[in-house]
């Protein structure tokens, strides 16, 4: 057993926390109060080096593990989350393309990825469907050399900046189970056909952007298939074991942000002649922070470097993820409590992180599929009722 | 014992929830989204008898108890936090002329408010001085027949609308007695040296007016004051002492909308071949939130009840304020995730319950946080 980082990961840790540092706290309200981006950051970050770090040397990335990207996740996070997010979900799906992506879709995605040239996003919710992908009605029908696509995605992270987007579709045939059925597709954003629509009125994560996707008779080469036809249930579920730990150490990093602000509120604000930190109730609030963010942050730890070592313990990853959105949630609001009436305005920090935490701990989390994730390690019997 | 509640109190009920989805409703996602606060809720909120309810009859109001404001609270904040609250706060900070007042102060300005043609507020916290109220810097220091005030106060609700505020000064700030320091006095708005700037940025409530006053050589008669000279921070105990169960009655409101928009949603929206509220994780958690629920109306009409009858309670009215508060958080919270069950779309503020998500958080914060109520609560234990 090894619990410390080493010298490499060390370094990472200090460049993300300050190019965050730098990057993003003075834009970080601007874009969360008018739901904006400036994608001049995103390039800045891939300059760098922070962006898809695991992708594999062969298509020009680094070739570091998954916890190196986690480890970056929770710093930016930790800065703001909203940016965090928009920077780091520009290579959302390259562990798809990663397990199941064909040489010639590695080669025209990944390396763009890595410099800052390409964005990819996600497509795998409906709006009439949600997380019961089991019943999409998006579908891609077979037409020898072409697929042509149908239907409409709805809050696809990054959806409308993306270059690419990988489109969860059901290709059939029509009387297959619904898990058999469906299927990645790899759809330029400029297809004919495909029209985006940005969300808005997000309660937190503003600076990264949502849309929704409709495809009219969009057409894409049979090569566009990612994996083989009907992979795609099994794809989603080995995709979240994938990113999983990132989406945790997200979370770490936003109940940090969390703690930080609480922290340093309370050893500054005085109540009854002393600082409020020096409360006995205040301190058991912020012991029980940090306990909770460090058993968070060892959990994602384990899960990443399972990913990292071949381990496929989806089971881990989906606990990991769990666990730290409920951190963050539980961080936030005590953090914002203890400013008062200061932490309900925007000026203050710790209001944008409140409402940051609640959607982590419901967006990118496919609950269904995390029951089943754990379901499965922890062996309970799934047999309906008729 | 009797736990039911009278036909009249029934009537008021349902009067004011009709209001609400009336009035309130259409406009509730605008004004959110905009920030928006306007007085036009407030005067149809008068027109129809919902305001100052509990100002007694010689001064023109409707002689109705705490109980009944709660009843009309509750209602309101079912479907909309924020204007609930430009309805509840018109007459904020007033109720200490009724306590306290004279006669001849009583016969002035009550009058006004019960008639919707005045809107009060209560003019307490400072931007240092919020849990520890005793710490206000606001001088009002006596000259001749006038009050001189200087000072800065803080979240203040209808600072711009109102047309008066009930404000706690330090009128003995030397004295060695910590707690016979302040006192409560009347300021008109539209006094030289008022300055009123709105707040914006707020998560939640935000078709609620809060506003930043100062106070810059600000001079009032000394008829001004409002109880003794002295006594205002006992005076001001209190009032919050019966006001909490206000913002109790919001809690409760506030929760029950959150589940009457969840039963909604888990009916409607299906998932794996049934909808989601026949699944029994969302069953239980439903289970949960209307027994909390529960729990809050009880402590609260309880809480109320016993300010009616003269027998007011702090501890209960702390803690119907305590719990409500926390309790609406939770309920707000499990509603959104269980809409988080089915996908992401509730996230957007298409959905009323993002904004109570947003909302609710207020009311473990103001008219004292939850930490002073559990300070209250505890000291009285043993």
């Amino acid at each position: 057993m090894e619990f410390a980082l080493n010298k490499e990961q060390k370094d990472i840790v200090k460049a993300a926390r300050e190019f965050a540092a730098k990057e993003f706290t003075d834009v970080a309200q601007d874009f969360d109060r008018n739901e904006s981006f400036d994608s001049t950051l995103w390039k800045k970050a891939c300059e760098l080096g922070f962006v898809g770090v695991f992708i594999d040397e062969k298509y020009e990335g680094i070739g570091y593990g998954h916890l190196e990207q986690c480890l970056i996740a929770e710093e930016f996070f930790a800065v703001d989350p909203g940016i965090g997010m928009a920077i780091l979900f520009s290579c959302f799906g390259a562990e798809l393309l990663d397990l199941f992506g064909s040489e010639d879709q590695k080669r025209t995605v990944l390396p763009g990825l890595v410099s800052g040239q390409v964005r990819l996003a996600m497509a795998i919710m409906e709006s009439e469907s949600g997380v019961d992908i089991g019943s999409l009605e998006t579908t891609a029908a077979n037409r020898g050399d072409y697929w042509e696509i149908n239907g409409k995605k709805s809050f696809v992270t990054g959806g409308d900046v993306a270059d690419y987007i990988c489109v969860l579709t059901s290709t059939g045939p029509e009387d297959s189970l619904p898990e058999r059925g469906l299927s990645f597709l790899m759809v330029p954003a400029d297809t004919p056909g495909l029209s985006t629509r940005r969300l808005r009125g997000k309660l937190g994560i503003r600076a990264a952007g949502a849309a929704e996707l409709s495809f009219s008779s969009v057409r894409v080469p049979a090569s566009n298939l990612i994996g083989k036809p009907g992979e795609g249930f099994d794809a989603v579920s080995r995709f979240f074991g994938r990113i999983y730990p990132t989406v945790a150490a997200m979370a770490v990093g936003t109940a940090r942000a969390a703690m930080e602000e609480a922290l340093s509120y309370t050893n500054k604000r005085h109540a009854f002649g002393v600082p409020i930190s020096s409360f006995r109730a205040t301190q058991g609030k912020l012991m029980e922070m940090a306990t909770k963010i460090r058993a968070a942050r060892n959990l994602y730890y384990e899960a990443a470097w399972s990913v990292d070592n071949g381990i496929e313990d989806s089971a881990l990853s989906a606990m990991a993820r769990r666990y730290a959105g409920e951190v963050g949630v539980r961080c936030a609001d005590e953090a914002l409590q203890m400013h008062g009436g200061y932490g309900y305005i925007d000026e203050y920090k710790v209001q944008r992180i409140y409402r940051d935490a609640k959607v982590l701990e419901i967006w990118e989390g496919v609950r269904e599929m995390e029951r089943h994730m754990i379901g499965r390690a922890v062996g309970w019997k799934e047999e309906r009722k008729s | 014992m009797d736990f039911e509640l009278t036909q009249e109190q029934r009537h008021i009920q349902e009067r004011a929830y009709r209001f609400a989805m009336e009035v309130i409703e259409p406009m509730a996602k605008e004004y959110d989204r905009e920030e928006k606060y306007s007085k036009e809720i407030w005067e149809k909120a008068c027109q129809e008898g919902l305001v100052g309810v509990i100002i007694p009859r010689e001064y023109g109001g409707a002689g109705l108890g705490f109980l009944e404001v709660v009843l009309i609270m509750e209602q309101v904040s079912r479907v909309d936090l924020g204007s609930g609250l430009a309805i509840a706060a018109a007459t904020f900070g007033s109720e200490n002329i009724l306590f306290f007042g004279t006669e001849e102060q009583k016969n002035r300005f009550l009058p006004l408010l019960a008639k919707g043609k005045a809107i009060s507020a209560g003019a307490y916290t400072e931007p240092d001085a919020g849990s520890d109220v005793a710490s206000i810097k606001t001088t009002a220091i006596r000259k001749g027949n006038k009050y001189i005030i200087n000072g800065n106060k803080m979240f203040i609700t209808h600072g711009m609308a109102c047309d008066w505020m009930v404000a706690l000064c330090l009128t003995a700030p030397e004295r060695k007695e910590r707690h016979k320091r302040h006192s409560m006095i009347l300021v008109e708005s539209d006094r030289k040296g008022v300055e009123v700037n709105k707040l914006t940025g707020k998560m939640g409530i935000r078709s609620s007016e809060t506003t930043e006053v100062s106070f810059s050589d600000v001079r009032v008669p000394c008829e001004n004051l409002i109880g003794e000279e002295g006594k205002g921070f006992h005076q001001l105990m209190h009032f919050f002492d019966c006001t909490r169960t206000m913002v109790a009655a919001q809690g409760i409101g506030l929760a029950q909308g959150a589940l009457d928009k969840t039963l909604d949603y888990v009916q409607k929206r299906r998932m794996f071949g049934r909808p989601l509220g026949l699944h029994q994780d969302v069953q239980f958690l439903l289970a949960e939130m209307a027994t909390k629920i529960e729990l809050g109306r009880n402590i609260t009409y309880k809480a109320a009840w016993k300010v009616d009858r003269g027998d007011t309670d702090p501890v209960l009215n702390a803690m119907a304020k305590y719990f409500t508060g926390e309790m609406a958080v939770w309920v707000c919270g499990q509603a959104l995730k269980i809409h988080g069950e089915f996908g992401p779309e509730a996230l957007y503020d298409d959905f009323d319950v993002q904004r109570f998500y947003r909302d609710a958080k207020i009311l473990e914060i103001y008219e004292g946080t939850k930490e002073v109520e559990k300070i209250t609560i505890s000291r009285r234990l043993f």
